[in-house]
């Protein structure tokens, strides 16, 4: 099993990931450097958030030329594993690897805070440690996390099981008092068709030690290992 | 123009302009000019207070570090470096780009030492929020702070935030930066071996920001000037990739010396690291980089660009060193050497336009400065509280307060900040200091900033001092040990000499504080000339403060944390109201003296409240400051949102006034909570320090209710409570 976390420039919380893959789950992983083309023996690659490009244009807009984007399409289209996390979402969003985009806050603020999201599904390679409808409390820090799709992406996102997890209250209801940025549907995580790139808005790698708060972020990463050892 | 009206409109004055001749034995080149004039500034060299800081202690229980840019302690392999600086004039004219380019300039400051910056602190001053200016103010500030800090990917963990009058006209923008580094990898500021090279590398030099510091900084503000072309613009994405390509330069031992280019540019850079490396350096301007054309030598010397760096490389090793910032594709060029002859030489075209000696540059004249004590001072310190009348209904009472700009909830701003990245923020935002635990150890480190000015105002001696003892007990009570200290002195203008007395009042309090403490100041900062039309600014010494918590089990925070705990309260309380918040916020005044200071007592409070919170026995420690008691004990139930947790205290002294004993904001005293069984302990360790010590109430339930004896002072919903308090700003704010 081994990591690659990939860094553009801004990228922001990419040593975050690596710290969370080598000293909290002791999986390997290295760094993998967004002019670089290679990702072959890697098992899953993160895209992790930050500001690449200084979001510039608009989030994940330039990164989404990048040398290693081309790479990570194809990896993805291979089967490998692809997770974006915050920007690495809006990312995956703009390389078209994931339907949707990514709107302004609905308040037109940053918001940095924990929140609650729940799994709608939990038979995927990203969740298989959680349980249905298991509630996580995971911060977020964007200030473009109001995710948006039109009706008909939305319905098939519904239909094949692709929203991953939904903003929630503390108990695991969903309304819009607990939907922090205006997402529709409450959308905070989506997953592709063929179930191995995930996006996610809210941070694992900032809730995964008791320390920091919450280790709730850990089922996730948890969950991947697991995916990998069951394809083996 | 004559000549007398070019170096007095670059802010020198006759004697320093005869100064100039007699150290160049001729007439100055206009280049030559600008760059006296900025390092002679007050932002630069201090000349009005050098005198004075000299006083302020540099050793304290860990080693230290005094560097050129920053300086920190060593904690056994790292070293923890930090400093404080302000910008609060680039603020006040530009906002967003003010509090930004401030930001970007202290994390410049810290990782041009070789630390990776953990965390930042804002301290914000504005005037009411009833002036829409300075709403446009607060918000184009925490815009300024969210944009550079988010992106550039420093937490922005702590902070505090004032409104008082005297700051309408001239806001207070301080920010604090800490870094960490292993303690074999500190960097200098300095330039040394003559044929190494001096690199420039970054972003390209424009006009931007020429004159920031000379102009901005170190005159007053005249009404409709316009001033806005001096305020510098920041580009945090540019930021990000220069530290990452910097700690790598640092990290191949090539490098000999490295200073940012921050407050007079490419002029401080050149002659502060020729001057510490007792070297002489020569640069050729056209091999700057540069965003305009036709610049003159003048102002590529004096541009305040951002996001630039000048690095002093060794010879033979600058392609090696050009490479790692091309990686990030950051400019690289090396414009010029270092040289033996111990003078900053600056070329245009092979044609020498400035040539002084280094340390001329560097030693700017030092001035004492006449003082006085106020005027109104006397008239002002008397109070008599028999004239105050005493409250009827302290529900409302509390309400006000909490609902006042000072105390209300901050949770507006710091939602805006990414608190979080990096993974290190174990206390959050909300309680009474920031906590960062420190990778691959078992230590953490707690931050704080703290200055209560209307204190300052009052009492600049013992107001400077309160700073200090609070600083330091809001680290005690997250479980830390007070360790170093960092100051930005914002004050009115030096050269009058009522406003020169507050700053030397302040200084020695402080000097006087930390000495007892035994805490060093490692680094810092003065902003002088801090007036609008109206008069100076309260004199306003902010303390930042770094402390060690040896084992990150003995983090502890401030909000209650089960119910039936056993609240305790450690120090006395006074019939004090001077200076207090509910004295201006309830009464309209501001009068009195500040609250009375036992540096003993102080240290006898922490020591207990310290010793009890490392054997394990305390769930929760709160300061008590501004409001009083009762707002302490508000904030240790609501501040936590996610569980908040009522209290009940019947067993409160009432010796005096009801309003001192719950709103009167007496010094040393911390509100902790313990379990049932800890309580002996807890008073063992008391009785030990000769802290006073009374066991005040129980927590539990879901309102917060106050006693004397069997009458009810206070009954209020922990909901109605948190409405108040959180709801205060975002409403403000969107008026």
């Amino acid at each position: 099993m081994k990591f690659g976390v990939v860094v553009f420039p801004g990228s922001n919380c990419d040593q975050d990931c690596f710290y969370v893959i080598k000293d909290v789950l002791k999986q390997p992983v290295k760094y993998i450097w967004h002019k670089d083309t290679g990702l072959d023996s890697l098992d899953c690659v993160v895209l992790p958030g930050g500001f690449s490009y200084g979001d510039y244009l608009r989030t994940g807009a330039v990164a989404k030329f990048s040398p290693i984007m081309k790479s990570i399409v194809d990896f993805a289209n291979r089967g490998g594993f692809v997770i974006g996390i915050c920007n690495g979402f809006q990312i995956l969003l703009e390389a078209g690897l994931l339907p949707g985009a990514m709107l302004r806050n609905k308040n037109l603020h940053f918001i940095c805070k924990f929140v609650y999201i729940r799994t709608e599904n939990n038979h995927t390679a990203f969740t298989n440690f959680c349980h249905k409808h298991q509630v996580l409390n995971i911060p977020i820090a964007h200030n473009e996390g109001n995710y948006y799709i039109d009706e008909e992406g939305l319905q098939e996102l519904k239909r094949n099981n692709q929203i991953v997890f939904r903003y929630c209250a503390p108990e695991g209801n969903v309304n819009e008092a607990y939907n922090p940025n205006g997402a529709m549907y409450s959308i905070a995580g989506i997953i592709n068709k063929q179930g191995n790139v995930l996006g996610m808005m809210p941070h694992p790698e900032r809730s995964s030690e008791k320390l920091l708060n919450s280790e709730d972020g850990l089922f996730i990463f948890k969950s991947i290992v697991n995916a990998v050892a069951m394809r083996r | 123009m004559a000549k007398s009206e070019v170096y007095r409109a670059l802010g020198l004055t006759d004697e320093e302009y005869q100064r100039i001749l007699d150290i160049l034995k001729r007439e100055p080149t206009p280049t030559e000019l600008a760059m006296f004039s900025v390092e002679w500034s007050e932002h630069c060299g201090y000349p009005r207070s050098r005198s004075l800081l000299g006083l302020l202690p540099k050793t304290g229980k860990y080693q230290t570090l005094i560097g050129e840019d920053a300086g920190g302690i060593i904690l056994d392999d790292l070293a923890v470096i930090f400093k404080m600086e302000s910008h609060n004039h680039p603020s006040q004219v530009e906002p967003k780009q003010g509090a930004a380019t401030g930001v970007g300039g202290i994390i410049r400051d810290i990782f041009t030492t070789g630390a990776r910056p953990i965390a930042c602190l804002d301290s914000l001053r504005f005037g009411p929020l009833s002036e829409r200016y300075n709403r446009y103010l607060l918000r184009g500030v925490v815009d300024g702070i969210q944009f550079y800090g988010n992106c550039v990917g420093v937490p922005t963990v702590a902070g505090e935030i004032y409104f008082e009058e005297s700051y309408s006209g001239n806001c207070l923008v301080n920010v604090m930066c800490i870094g960490v580094a292993r303690k074999d990898r500190i960097a200098r500021a300095r330039a040394f071996g003559a044929g190494n090279s001096i690199m420039y590398v970054g972003s390209s030099t424009g006009r931007d920001g020429i004159g920031g510091c000379s102009i901005l900084a170190s005159k007053e503000f005249k009404q409709g000037e316009e001033k806005r072309p001096t305020v510098q613009i920041g580009d945090p994405f540019t930021e990000k990739c220069l530290i990452e390509a910097t700690l790598e330069a640092l990290a191949t031992g090539y490098i000999v010396g490295i200073k940012d280019m921050g407050a007079a540019g490419l002029t401080c850079s050149t002659s502060e690291m020729a001057s510490v490396g007792n070297s002489g350096i020569e640069v050729e301007l056209q091999r700057v980089p540069r965003k305009e054309k036709n610049m003159e030598p003048w102002e590529v010397m004096m541009s305040e660009s951002q996001e630039r760096m000048l690095l002093c490389v060794q010879e033979g090793k600058e392609d090696q060193i050009r490479k790692l910032f091309l990686k990030w594709d950051l400019n690289a060029v090396v414009i010029g050497k270092v040289t033996d002859d111990g003078m900053v030489r600056i070329k245009d075209k092979d044609k020498v336009v400035a040539e002084i000696e280094a340390h001329s540059l560097t030693q700017a004249p030092i001035y004492n400065m006449a003082h006085k004590k106020p005027e109104y001072l006397d008239e002002l310190n008397e109070l008599d509280i028999s004239t105050i009348s005493e409250p009827k209904d302290y529900n409302d009472v509390l309400l006000e307060l909490l609902s006042s700009p000072s105390l209300a909830s901050k949770e507006w701003v710091y939602q805006q900040y990414d608190h979080m990245v990096q993974t290190n923020t174990t206390v959050l935002p909300g309680s009474d200091a920031a906590v960062l635990r420190l990778k691959q150890t078992n230590k953490a480190i707690a931050a704080t900033t703290d200055c209560n000015s209307r204190y300052c105002f009052l009492n600049p001696h013992r107001g400077a001092q309160i700073a200090i003892a609070e600083a330091a007990r809001n680290l005690v009570c997250s479980g830390a040990e007070p360790a170093a200290v960092t100051d930005c002195l914002n004050f009115g203008n030096p050269e009058k000499p009522d406003r020169f007395w507050q700053f030397k009042n302040c200084v020695e309090g402080i000097a006087q504080g930390c000495r007892f403490f035994n805490l060093p100041v490692v680094s810092g900062n003065v902003s002088f000339y801090n007036e609008n039309p109206k008069g100076a600014i309260y004199p306003t010494p902010t303390i930042g403060m770094i402390g060690v918590i040896n084992d990150i089990s003995h983090i502890c925070t401030q909000f209650f944390k089960k119910e039936q705990d056993v609240i305790i309260l450690l120090g006395s309380s006074k019939e004090e109201l001077g200076a207090s918040e509910y004295l201006k916020v309830i009464h309209g005044k501001i009068k009195g003296d500040a609250p009375d200071l036992n540096l003993e007592l102080e240290e006898a409070v922490q020591h207990c409240a310290l010793e009890s919170i490392r054997k394990g026995l305390v769930n929760s420690a709160h300061d008590c400051s501004e409001g009083g008691l009762a707002v302490a004990l508000v904030e240790c139930c609501i501040s936590n949102k996610e569980k908040m947790i009522g209290a009940t205290i019947d067993n409160l002294l009432f010796k005096f006034r009801k309003d001192a004993v719950l709103f009167g904001e007496s010094q040393s005293r911390i509100i902790i909570s313990c379990n049932e069984e800890a309580v002996n302990r807890i008073k063992d360790i008391a009785k030990e320090n000769r802290v006073p010590f009374c066991i005040i109430g129980r927590t539990g339930g879901k309102t917060l209710r106050i006693f004397q004896k069997k009458k009810e002072l206070i009954d209020l919903e922990l909901k109605k409570l948190y409405e108040v308090w959180a709801g205060f700003l975002p409403r403000q704010i969107q008026r």
